[in-house]
């Protein structure tokens, strides 16, 4: 499946704006992208293993935390959008 | 063909943002029309360098409807919708705008805390009592979250000759 690259993190991933991984859910396309980048991993990332707050993932158009979140099942032509909060004040 | 106007509205920095003249009025207008609440919306364009060269503006909506007069937060549903359609068109995602009603175009605490795309430009418009008088451009700096800061930004406004 394809995941998208937000500008931001695209200095880490190559820079690329797209990476093709071969995955069966969410969490298998992260684990296979932050193996082939391992830079990525403490951007996506908090110490304990969890997704930052501010990191949206996309699985379509939909968000994985009203899914299955990381056991989110995927098909090969499903793509995974990683999209960081915009806001401020 | 166009012709280059210098705006003097940021200290002079190595990063730039170059915007044509009808999408900083567009901009600036879309907070016009938010008053007395916060607009924001999506700059589209190419990255050259230390250069951000805007294409096109695309409005979006403000969720903070708790506190809209202060607050903006762009809806991730949305931003996936503008990133396809940015692929589609060969543009990227080169910043983002938002307003400060009644108060100074410079990013505050929470503009800070809540920017993650470094890299990108972050342009401000201060609208007083309904209409827009500066606007300033951020750039967000840094290599991770912990260490990222804004920086001045020069903000380029490219004029279109008569005729075009």
């Amino acid at each position: 499946m394809k995941i998208l690259i937000p500008t931001p993190l695209r200095q880490y991933a190559g820079k690329k704006d797209a990476v093709d991984v071969p995955a069966q859910t969410v969490g298998e396309a992260l684990s296979g992208l932050t193996t082939q980048y391992s830079d990525l991993r403490k951007h996506l990332y908090t110490d304990d293993g969890k997704l930052r707050a501010f990191v949206n993932v996309y699985l379509n158009d939909e968000d994985i935390r009203y899914l299955q979140k990381e056991n989110t099942p995927v098909n090969d032509g499903d793509t995974l959008a990683i999209v960081p909060s915009i806001a401020g004040g | 063909m166009f012709e280059y106007a210098l705006c003097l509205c940021a200290a002079v920095a190595n990063k730039m943002l170059t915007i044509r003249q009808s999408e900083l009025d567009a901009l600036r207008r879309h907070g016009e029309e938010t008053y007395p609440h916060e607009c924001c919306g999506v700059m589209l364009g190419r990255m050259e360098g230390d250069e951000r060269i805007v294409e096109d503006v695309l409005r979006a909506g403000n969720t903070r409807v708790d506190s809209p007069h202060n607050r903006y937060n762009i809806d991730p549903r949305e931003l996936v919708r503008i990133q396809r359609q940015a692929r589609e068109r060969a543009l990227d995602i080169v910043g983002f705008y938002h307003s400060h009603p009644d108060h100074p175009a410079r990013w505050s605490q929470t503009d800070l805390a809540e920017a993650h795309w470094v890299g990108c430009s972050y342009a401000i418009t201060s609208v007083e009592n309904g209409r827009a008088t500066v606007t300033n451009s951020f750039a967000l700096e840094g290599t991770i979250e912990e260490d990222k800061r804004f920086a001045d930004e020069q903000v380029r406004v490219v004029v279109a000759e008569a005729g075009d």
